[in-house]
Formats: C-alpha cells, structure tokens, sequence
C-alpha cells in the first residue's frame, strides 16, 4: 500500500515535470520557425511615379512581394476605390500575386486586363476580378502618398485605409 | 547469467549472443506467405529496393548540394550536374526514382483495392500503408524545392499558400510554415532540413510498423480466401510443400522478388541512362525567380489528380467562393482513400473483378483518376476546366456513393 502510493506520487511528479517541459519544447520550437526580426523589419520601400508610363506595367519589390503599379492612360477612366491619385495621374497599386493561389499575373496591353497562368483568373486593370476563381480583386498594400511623385510602400495612410475599409464591405457583395 | 560454451564457429557465437538462427526462423523462414498470388505482390520488396535507392543516392548528392538561396541552384545545375564525377547519375537516379516510386505506389495501393486487402483485419495495413504515402508526398514536395529552379519555387510558393485557406489562422500559418512573407531562404533551409532528416526518419519508422501490420493479418491473395496458416504451415513444415497453400517468406517468396525486382531494374536504370526528361522539368533548369511566375504551372505527374481536384472548382456555387471549393475539395481528396475500410461496406474480400457492384466503382475510379491526371497537366482554360470540374465532382461522388453501393452489394451477396 504505501509503495503503492509512493509509485503513484513519483508517477505524477515525473508527469508534471513531462508536461512543463513538453510545454516549454513545444512553445520554442515553434518560436524557432517562426519568420526571424530581420525579416519582420525588412520595411518600406520607396517609389518615384514619374518614371511610369500610362498602361505600361511597373513591377517593384516589396517584402519580397511584387508591387504592380499601372499609371492609368487618358482613355482608362479611374476606378472609385481602387485607383489612387499621386498627382494629377491615376494608378492601381497592387500587391501583384493572384488572391487564388498566389502567382503572378501577367498584364496584357491590348487588352487592359491580367491575366493568371496557374488557374486562368482575370482582372481588369484596376485589379477587379472578373473571371476565374480568385475570390476578391487583388490585394492592394499599405502605402502613403509623399509628393506629386512619389509613394512609400509599407506606411499606412488615411488614403489607404479609405481603400481597405470600402474593399472590405463591397468584398461581401462580390 | 547462462551458461555459454566455446562458440565452433563465428555464426554459433553470434547465435549464442543474438539467437540469430531464431530471429532469422522468425522473420524470414517461417513468415508465411499465400502461395497463391501474382507479380502484384512483389510491389512491396520493389519500394523497399526503391527507398534504399533513394537514401543511397540522396547521402551521395548531400554531400555537395548547399541549402542557400544563392547557391543552391548551382551547386545542383553546375557542381553535382557537371563537376561531381558520376554526380550526374546520382541525381538522375534521385529524380528519377523519385517519380518512379510513386507510380509503384500507386500500383502497391491500387492493388489493395483491387483485392480489398483493405478490410476484414487488414485495416492497420492499410492505414500504415496510407501514413507511409502521405510521408512520400511531403517528402516529395521537400526534395522538389532544394534545386531552387522556377517550378521548385512556384511549385513551394502555391502548395504553401494553401494552407491560407484554413479559417482564422490561415495567413499568419503561411508567414509561420515559410518563415517569412514569401518563399525565401527560411524556407529552403528547414524544407532542406524536413527532406534530408525528419520525413526519412518518419518513413523508416513507417515502413517498420507497416512491415510489422502484415505480420497477424498476413498478406491477401488471389482469390481473398482466408484460411488457417498455423494448419497449412505444418503441412510446409512436414514436406507437404505442395497440398500446403503457404509458402516461406525466404527463400520461397523472396527469390521470386528479386526476379520482379530485376526485370524493373533494367527498365528503371534504361529510364535513368536514355529517358530520364520526365522527371527534369525543363522549366526548372531556370532559377527562382519570385518576381516571375512561369506561363504555366503544374506539380510533377504523381500530384495531378489532386491538384485537377483543387483547381476544379473555379467559380462560386452557393455563395461559396470557388477558391474555399477547391481547398475543401483538395482536403477531401487528400483523407478519404484512409477511410476506405469503412467505406467499403461490403463483407466481400475478392478481387474486384468477382464483386457484382465493386467492379463498377474501381474501374469508374481509375477512369476518373486517368482523366484528372491528364487534365491537370493541361492549363485551365475554355473546355479543360469543364472536364476538371465533372471530373472533381464525380471523384468526390465516388466515395460519397461507395458506402451505398457496398451495401446493395453485401444484400446481392447475402453476407459472403
């Protein structure tokens, strides 16, 4: 009997000291994958719009996603919540990977429109989509607009929280 | 401790210390095996010979490949390829052994299903075949990113995102699993790290507990016929070899594997030597590019059918996006061939072509499975998403109708 009750307490001391520990691996080894402060850091990128030509496609890198920018034409209408005004020029800011599964579309000319390789989607310049399965328009990153020229990538804005707030109750509808 | 005398000879020393005459009885002269099987049953020894291929192979390329962003892609295309003597082979055996172990997969398992060696106390064999296939797949998936071309990037940066359909957690997963917001150095290290150690570790497990499922149950046959093996063994035992319907794991059964495994030796080395493209995508002798999505993306052929499962579904039903479809459908595919001794109601163990409803079911299944293989490949466009998607929905169709269908069986058969 009191072996008995001597093995059951060195049973749920060995248990108590197994959890905590298994706890502690668990909590590191998860910690150890997750993306290191370098990389949280890596910030914002800055963009000069002068250099963009109207209905030709810019791609810039930002945290290591690629950034479309289209300068819109005179003969492509803005498109209310979604283009944004540096300037006097309209131009679609937009994360450039297809919200399905993440490739990249490729920007027709002709046409006006992305087209995505992987699963056929499609969206219009100002990133709407307008076939295919991506569920919502392309994803449009946080930005500010500094000058007539320019823009930082990864610095809010009430521009840009304008876009996301109205994307966000249209995305319901659509 | 026991008394031991002078060993006469290196054999009897080992045998006094390991009972290695009895470990060897045991395992390997009397294991019995149904002697009434075909070339179907030499798949397993053939993955086995396969997977040691692979571990050899893969020990010899380890030693010059470089898991880093900036080098991997050369110390694969230039160091192994062109430097390395005889790199060349290992990495063409690498490859294409890769490929080659799935298609005997698929033959191993589709022959389970064939003979319904999935049921009746052979379900743990089945389930730890099933575990040792998922494995394979993530091995698959880790050892297909390290040449860091553009389809080892593309193919890492859509897999990965898929776990950004999981409701609530699903972004901050993807950032977690990647160890950063794309696919990058984090990435390629730990995959490295997965591919070289922790899923081959996991696999010789697998493969041990599945070898050791077999063990009560014993292997299927032919004919499904159960019968009692401690009876028919004695009968082997006492000479009888012939009324016996058992045969010996070695020499018996063995000598005849190594023929199989012979006979597909020469046809898997003609592969490596003069056909070996199949498994070097072309597109994946560019470089990683993560600003530049190939025109057309597809995973190597063994993952089609269910990559054609995912991108079935490519518009909206019932206000479910087609995106959230694909990824319940995806997750569908992935689990339901391990629940298949519970689907299959049905008390019949024979080989499909002697069930009355079964055999629909299997052909239909293969036909389904053939054409979303085929389609996966192509790109999603005009007629081909159609046929992806009747033919995502009938796969799906399949296993939700087999319960039914087993039963009507079990009724037509009355329980035989």
């Amino acid at each position: 009997m009191i072996n008995e009750s001597r093995r059951g307490f060195m049973g749920k001391a060995f248990g108590a000291v197994a959890a905590v520990g298994a706890v502690g691996s668990l909590v590191a080894m998860k910690k150890s994958w997750d993306p290191l402060p370098s990389v949280m850091a890596a910030g914002f990128t800055t963009v000069d719009m002068s250099k963009l030509e109207a209905n030709k496609l810019e791609i810039v890198k930002w945290q290591g996603k690629p950034i479309f920018l289209l300068k819109f034409g005179s003969d492509m209408p803005a498109v209310e919540k979604r283009s944004v005004k540096v300037g006097d020029n309209y131009y679609s800011v937009m994360i450039g990977l297809c919200t399905h599964l993440g490739c990249i579309p490729a920007y027709s000319q002709g046409s006006k429109q992305f087209k995505c390789a992987c699963h056929g989607g499609e969206f219009d310049a100002a990133g709407i989509h307008t076939f295919g399965p991506p569920p919502r328009p392309l994803d449009i990153p946080p930005f500010a607009v500094k000058d007539e020229n320019t823009i930082v990538l990864g610095e809010s804005s009430p521009e840009y929280e304008a876009l996301i707030a109205s994307l966000s109750t249209d995305n319901n509808i659509a | 401790m026991a008394e031991f005398e002078k060993a006469n000879s290196i054999g009897e020393w080992f045998d006094q210390r390991l009972n290695t005459s009895g470990f060897w009885r045991i395992m390997m002269t009397e294991y019995w095996i149904p002697k009434n099987i075909n070339f179907l049953w030499a798949m397993g020894a053939l993955l086995a010979m396969l997977f040691t291929l692979l571990l050899v192979t893969g020990i010899f390329l380890l030693m010059y490949y470089k898991p880093d962003v900036n080098m991997a892609f050369d110390s694969v295309n230039y160091t192994i390829m062109q430097e390395v003597a005889y790199g060349w082979i290992f990495r063409n055996i690498h490859g294409v052994g890769a490929s080659v172990v799935f298609l005997v997969i698929y033959i191993h398992m589709f022959t389970g299903i064939y003979y319904g060696s999935y049921k009746k106390g052979r379900e743990m064999i089945w389930l730890s075949g099933m575990l040792l296939f998922v494995l394979f797949s993530a091995e698959g998936f880790s050892g297909y990113m390290l040449p860091w071309g553009q389809m080892s990037y593309w193919a890492a940066y859509v897999i990965t995102e898929i776990f950004g359909g999981i409701p609530f957690i699903g972004d901050e997963l993807v950032i977690w699993i990647r160890g950063n917001f794309y696919v990058a150095d984090a990435t390629l290290t730990r995959f490295f790290m997965l591919h070289v150690l922790l899923i081959p570790l996991a696999i010789l497990g697998a493969i041990v507990f599945h070898f050791y499922t077999l063990r009560f149950p014993h292997v299927n046959n032919e004919e499904g016929e159960f019968f009692d093996y401690k009876e028919e063994s004695e009968k082997y035992l006492a000479g009888d070899k012939k009324e016996s319907k058992v045969i010996a794991f070695w020499p018996d059964f063995l000598s005849k594997d190594f023929m199989v495994i012979s006979i597909f030796m020469i046809f898997f080395f003609y592969l490596v030597f003069y056909h070996n493209a199949f498994a070097m995508d072309p597109v994946n002798f560019d470089k990683a590019d993560g600003l530049k999505t190939p025109a057309h993306i597809y995973p190597e052929w063994y993952f089609l059918w269910s990559y054609e499962v995912l991108r079935g579904f490519f518009f909206d039903i019932a206000g479910i996006s087609g995106k959230s479809l694909g990824l319940m459908a995806f997750g569908f595919a992935q689990i339901i061939f391990v629940l298949l001794p519970w689907l299959d109601k049905s008390p019949m163990v024979k080989p499909a072509n002697q069930r009355p409803v079964f055999k629909y079911w299997f052909w239909l299944l293969m036909a389904d499975l053939f054409v979303l293989t085929i389609f996966g490949k192509l790109p999603p466009t005009g007629i081909n998403a159609w046929v992806g998607f009747y033919a995502s929905i009938s796969f799906i169709v399949l296993f939700l109708a087999l319960p039914f269908l087993t039963k009507l069986e079990a009724k037509m058969v009355g329980g035989k």
